[in-house]
């Protein structure tokens, strides 16, 4: 299991552009993936269940995915969050 | 036949057939399935699914189209919604577990969502279930095959009766069919009542629940300038309203004759007059009337419109098209002046007790630094394609005008190090709407190249009247001899400074105050562009000279 932690920069947060690029991203692997924070996580192929996480900037979230392209799938959706606003 | 009133958002007259844009309430029925009939109802659910992202792809492109990618946005997050998985699924699992119909399965579903976001703390999120029941309400009337009733399906002579209006709404106009606009809600500075005069069109807003009494199919005459609506007139006063019609229409066929002539009063004193307006989209309206540069592009709009922050070059796009289109005329363009009545929910500004004294424009900005250098960074590469100016709102003093232009400086610095070009000619204002800018504004003027005095909050701030309350309506005079004092002592401190003073709030377009402006020597007067050829006609009928010796005997000043 490969698994990212990372505090979120963008001003908005995870809103909705950012969380549907994150679900796009997630659908080309093949791992099971989640994000999650504050202990509660969602799969990151799932648009309402991530906007209802309520990721705001300064947050912390983990990204964890299991699977055979686990490594590339996590650095993957970091990515997203990192560059998406 | 009835008369009711509201509140003028912008002039002229029109005659129109009601279309009534209510929140529509859908019926949807409810019955039980057999489980064979299962499958069949989730294919049937596909096709719906399918019909409805499709028309949300063709609203998308339509705006994208129309007014942009930025306005278009809001249908391509409702797309996802829709297609989301978990939305999907369940539906599909109600309607098997359930045995219920794919409607009722969609009702269920759309209640499970929107619930889980109106409850949501953030301000952002809970305008999501708000989005959650508008594709819900989409998916059910595709389901049962019912029409959508858009604006845009509009094909006969129109006025649009609503609650409110929302940007979705308004971008799907067709100007062809729809005559005029009536909302129940909102007063003249609400998001219909900016857009109404922006794109000339009779509008009558804030008509309150007397607006309950208009249906469906109803004749309506609307009156713009005086806020009046007669519905289902009397043949007298069809007649009556032709001959208005008329006199407006040789009116406005009168002001094309000004229509490249200068705005110089009688005795040569030049008044440049320029346009307000809001979004790139406006940009032919201000060419058509001539105006003489963008005194005021309120910047809010590419946030409000959109359902989260416009990125950098989001922005860059839709201030491009303001300067490159001006073609070398001055565009100022005011930086985000969030708060007061003008809220944006990603933002996530909790509401305040006093929000016109709170935390709102430059004083969001200063703190909010990355949301501001975004901005910057956005203008600042936009200058290389005409004459940029940039404008700060709210200021109270030397301090937070000093830290906007370092800030300012530091974008232009990290852009040129990057190796975009920047515009070494960009102009640095500032609006002056506070008491306290009024009070400094000699020192303000050594720190800026221009003054824009926003006459709509100053004059608030000055006569402590809310401009929002009806109850002291008569007390929020803009020609009140406190607020006339404050913009003349400004006028002094600019010209003093050797800078420049303009007018960009609704005053500007006030021909009552034309003489007045022109006596104190105001430099430039921005309008929505559909007064600036009045506003030309009344100053070119002045002498200034004269309206400078009659200043204490017109306005006890």
């Amino acid at each position: 299991m490969k698994s990212i932690e990372m505090s979120i920069t963008n001003e908005a947060g995870i809103h909705a552009r950012p969380a549907g690029e994150i679900v796009k991203k997630a659908k080309e692997f093949s791992s099971t993936i989640n994000i999650s924070k504050d202990g509660k996580a969602v799969g990151a192929t799932k648009l309402m269940s991530l906007l209802s996480l309520g990721v705001k900037q300064g947050d912390v979230v983990t990204i964890t995915a299991e699977g055979d392209d686990e490594e590339a799938a996590a650095e993957a959706i970091a990515h997203v969050i990192r560059t998406e606003h | 036949m009835s008369v009711i009133t509201g509140i003028s958002a912008s002039q002229g007259v029109a005659i129109g057939k009601v279309f009534l844009k209510k929140e529509e309430q859908v019926r949807v029925p409810i019955y039980t399935l057999a489980e064979a009939e299962i499958p069949k109802e989730i294919a049937r659910l596909k096709e719906g699914l399918d019909k409805t992202a499709q028309a949300l792809q063709n609203l998308h492109d339509k705006a994208k189209a129309d007014v942009g990618e930025d306005e278009a946005r809001i249908f391509d997050v409702h797309r996802m919604l829709l297609l989301d998985d978990e939305f999907v699924e369940h539906i599909e699992t109600t309607i098997q577990n359930e045995r219920v119909n794919a409607e009722e399965a969609v009702a269920v579903t759309e209640e499970v969502f929107a619930n889980m976001f109106a409850n949501m703390e953030d301000a952002y999120l809970r305008e999501r279930a708000a989005d959650i029941k508008d594709i819900s309400k989409r998916l059910i009337l595709n389901l049962l095959g019912q029409e959508e009733k858009s604006v845009a399906g509009i094909d006969y002579e129109a006025i649009i009766v609503a609650k409110d209006l929302y940007p979705s709404d308004t971008i799907q106009i067709n100007k062809n069919f729809v005559k005029g606009l009536i909302t129940l809600e909102g007063g003249k500075m609400s998001h219909t009542a900016i857009l109404a005069r922006t794109m000339q069109l009779p509008a009558v807003v804030g008509v309150g629940e007397a607006g309950d009494e208009i249906q469906e199919g109803d004749i309506l005459i609307l009156d713009a300038k005086k806020g009046e609506i007669i519905i289902n007139p009397s043949e007298a006063e069809i007649e009556e309203f032709k001959k208005k019609q008329a006199e407006f229409e040789a009116y406005q066929q009168e002001l094309l004759k000004y229509i490249g002539t200068e705005s110089v009063t009688s005795d040569g004193q030049h008044i440049e007059i320029c346009a307000n307006i809001g979004r790139p989209s406006d940009v032919p309206a201000v060419l058509e009337n001539d105006a003489e540069g963008v005194g005021l592009f309120r910047s809010e709009f590419l946030y409000m419109d959109s359902p989260e922050m416009p990125t950098e070059e989001e922005q860059y796009q839709a201030y491009k098209i303001a300067v490159e289109g001006l073609g070398g005329k001055r565009v100022i363009i005011r930086t985000l002046d969030v708060g007061g009545d003008k809220e944006i929910p990603y933002l996530n500004i909790p509401k305040e007790e006093n929000p016109f004294l709170g935390y709102r424009a430059v004083r969001v900005c200063l703190e909010m630094k990355d949301l501001f250098k975004t901005q910057l960074r956005a203008l600042l590469r936009s200058s290389v394609h005409g004459k940029l100016a940039i404008m700060i709102p709210m200021i109270i003093s030397v301090d937070e005008v000093r830290r906007s232009k370092e800030l300012i400086a530091e974008c232009k610095a990290e852009l040129l190090a990057e190796g975009v070009a920047v515009s070494d000619d960009i102009e640095v204002g500032i609006m002056i709407e506070t008491p306290a800018a009024v009070m400094v504004a000699d020192l303000l003027a050594k720190e800026v190249d221009f003054f824009s005095v926003g006459t709509n909050d100053l004059t608030q701030y000055i006569l402590a009247a809310d401009r929002m309350n009806p109850k002291i309506a008569d007390l929020y005079d803009t020609c009140n001899p406190a607020v006339l004092r404050a913009i003349k002592k400004v006028a002094d401190d600019a010209h003093e400074a050797g800078i420049w003073i303009g007018i960009c709030g609704e005053s500007g377009a006030d021909t009552r105050l034309t003489g007045f402006f022109a006596a104190i020597g105001i430099d430039e007067l921005s309008v929505s562009p559909s007064s600036v050829l009045e506003v030309r006609k009344t100053v070119q009928s002045i002498n200034a000279a004269e309206q400078k010796a009659n200043l204490h005997q017109n306005w006890n000043i």
